[in-house]
């Protein structure tokens, strides 16, 4: 009798072994997590040092136009105005993000509501292919086909803000196809089958009610493109020209906050103005990063909301 | 139930031992047996070869090499982080760097000569018009008797070792115009070929028929010009240690600067001995002939 009591009120193998698996599966996150703060911390640390330790106004950071830390521009302070870059990143990626739109947009309607099957068995896998492809391998094609093409088309040396497009635009199609696909693929059967019992054409349904209902996926879909144009570094640069200057025209040679902070770091020395310089670069992209990420909330949160109303 | 623990266990042991027997050993090869050397990547492939060469003469010894670029080498040898930082410039010229804590030796001498793509049909230019090409106060080859084309400047990263040689010796200090910016040679050249009026510089290794090489002031880019110093741009490539550095690094930068690898290894790898300099430089840009 005392036997089974024991048994009983001992704590099972499996009870251990749940037990076992939950201290692993939460020190697994809890190690994430304190990479991730302590990535923000290094960042914030080094980026904020050029405001406290060199006393760079941060307007002047914001706003200045000349890049050259190390040297006094023509303010009387160094040179280390960020603007070109800031622009230059937000056009690219605001570009890129609406060339590729209409085209996800319509691959991911044909995946998912003209032909699903040959969808499934076809663009899928392509679109997947794409998203695989290293970005040194879009960067070469880019300096190899696309600058070329621009300056025999439009003019220029061939690099800038175009090309850069041109290239990201490839870069983020897939990712943004692939999650519109999703957002369409999750509008309730019955929305279709209802709006089809109207008597509305397939066009109408597809137009007027599952794109309508798949709004907040798509939105998020596009932001989460558009935060890969901005943190994307190699192919950019590659292709833009590098050039820290505020673009006047598509065509002129342009850079990103990535491309400056990937050519510049091995050329600096850690805790001088120029390093710093950088690392408020990199706090910059961190920050905007962070932004989408709520952005992709947020829209994700309301879409729910609607969806449920 | 039983044997799952016997299994953990022997894994126990195993990994015990595992890390026990490498650490060890790692403390075996760490008694002075290899050296770390970071920076320029102009000079990564001068210390790798002369690192191979002189680990399989003496077994048991390894160098590293790392690039990371001239800064870096320089950042990492004044904190004591490695044997040696590599370096393209006098630490003297780096912002942030206290040269006097550092000893400097310098192994090679590179040349550095602007190239221009071919379409330009410009073979030479003074050293003002050079000046005036870079600063941005000439905007079309025309006007230099060239093709009519607009100036394409590609320049190297702020910072660059090469740009910092350039802009010393090429534009007498000044600061070229704000432009396109390249992070290695090999991309500047294959850029420059490709585009019609681009002009840039590169290390005397990086040229080829696909682009065209200036002459400054009627002197061409080569070795015997950099010897004499009737040919201004190059530069030193420094070895930084510690002023007491060790055992095995003196030993390496001494096989580094012995007339086997000189003679051999310094001229396979496109750079230019310094044994067969007749000038000498400082940091502050003085020339002395040697004797």
């Amino acid at each position: 009798m005392d036997k089974i009591r024991a048994s009983l009120l001992k704590k099972s193998i499996a009870t251990k072994i749940e037990r076992r698996g939950k201290i692993l599966s939460l020190s697994c996150l809890a190690l994430i997590i304190l990479v991730v703060f302590l990535i923000f911390y290094f960042v914030a640390s080094r980026g904020l040092a050029t405001f406290f330790q060199n006393h760079i106004n941060l307007w002047h950071f914001l706003s200045g136009i000349q890049w050259n830390p190390g040297t006094i521009g023509t303010n009387g302070q160094p040179a280390v105005g960020a603007l070109p870059m800031i622009v230059g990143s937000f056009l690219i990626t605001i570009f890129s993000a609406i060339v590729a739109t209409p085209f996800a947009i319509g691959t991911a309607v044909f995946m998912t509501e003209i032909s699903p099957r040959r969808g499934a068995q076809i663009l899928r896998p392509v679109t997947e292919l794409l998203v695989g492809i290293p970005s040194v391998v879009y960067g070469f094609i880019g300096l190899q086909v696309v600058v070329p093409f621009v300056r025999n088309t439009f003019g220029g040396s061939g690099y800038g803000i175009l090309s850069g497009t041109f290239v990201l635009f490839v870069m983020i199609l897939p990712t943004v196809t692939s999650m519109s696909a999703d957002a369409l693929n999750a509008v309730p059967r019955y929305y279709r089958e209802a709006s089809l019992a109207l008597g509305a054409t397939r066009w109408q349904t597809i137009y007027k009610v599952v794109l309508r209902a798949a709004i907040p996926g798509m939105l998020t879909a596009i932001v989460f493109g558009m935060a890969r144009a901005f943190g994307e570094a190699l192919a950019v640069q590659m292709v833009i020209g590098n050039a820290t200057l505020l673009p006047h025209n598509l065509v002129s040679p342009a850079s990103t906050l990535t491309s400056i902070l990937t050519m510049g770091i091995g050329n600096t020395v850690m805790g001088s103005l120029q390093n710093n310089a950088l690392w408020s670069l990199a706090m910059i992209l961190l920050l905007m990063s962070l932004l989408f990420n709520l952005i992709i909330r947020y829209i994700g949160r309301k879409g729910k909301l609607n969806h449920e109303r | 139930m039983k044997k799952s623990r016997v299994i953990q266990l022997l894994g126990l042991i195993l990994v015990g031992v595992g890390i026990s027997f490498g650490y060890t050993n790692r403390a075996h090869t760490d008694a002075g047996e290899s050296i770390t050397a970071v920076g320029s990547t102009a000079l990564q492939p001068l210390v790798e070869a002369a690192g191979e060469q002189y680990s399989s003469e003496h077994t048991g010894v390894f160098i590293n090499v790392q690039g990371g670029g001239s800064g870096t080498g320089l950042s990492q040898i004044q904190s004591g982080a490695v044997a040696i930082g590599n370096s393209d410039i006098f630490a003297e010229e780096q912002a942030g760097i206290n040269a006097k804590q550092l000893q400097d030796h310098q192994v090679a001498v590179v040349g550095i000569a602007p190239i221009i793509n071919k379409q330009t049909g410009i073979r030479n230019l003074t050293k003002q018009q050079l000046i005036q090409v870079f600063t941005g106060q000439v905007k079309n080859w025309r006007e230099l008797g060239g093709k009519n084309l607009p100036i394409v400047l590609i320049n190297r990263a702020q910072g660059s070792g090469t740009r910092k040689t350039f802009e010393s010796y090429a534009l007498g200090g000044r600061k070229s115009a704000d432009s396109q910016e390249q992070d290695s040679s090999g991309l500047a050249r294959s850029i420059v070929a490709s585009t019609p009026g681009a002009v840039s510089y590169v290390a005397f290794s990086y040229l080829d028929h696909s682009v065209t090489t200036l002459k400054v002031d009627r002197v061409a880019p080569t070795e015997a010009n950099v010897r004499t110093n009737r040919w201004k741009i190059w530069s030193y490539e420094h070895l930084y240690t510690q002023k007491q550095p060790d055992q095995l690094t003196k030993k390496f930068i001494t096989y580094i600067l012995s007339s086997a690898v000189q003679k051999k290894l310094v001229k396979q790898l496109g750079y230019i001995s310094v044994h067969d300099m007749q000038v000498q430089r400082r940091a502050t840009g003085k020339i002395t002939t040697m004797k």
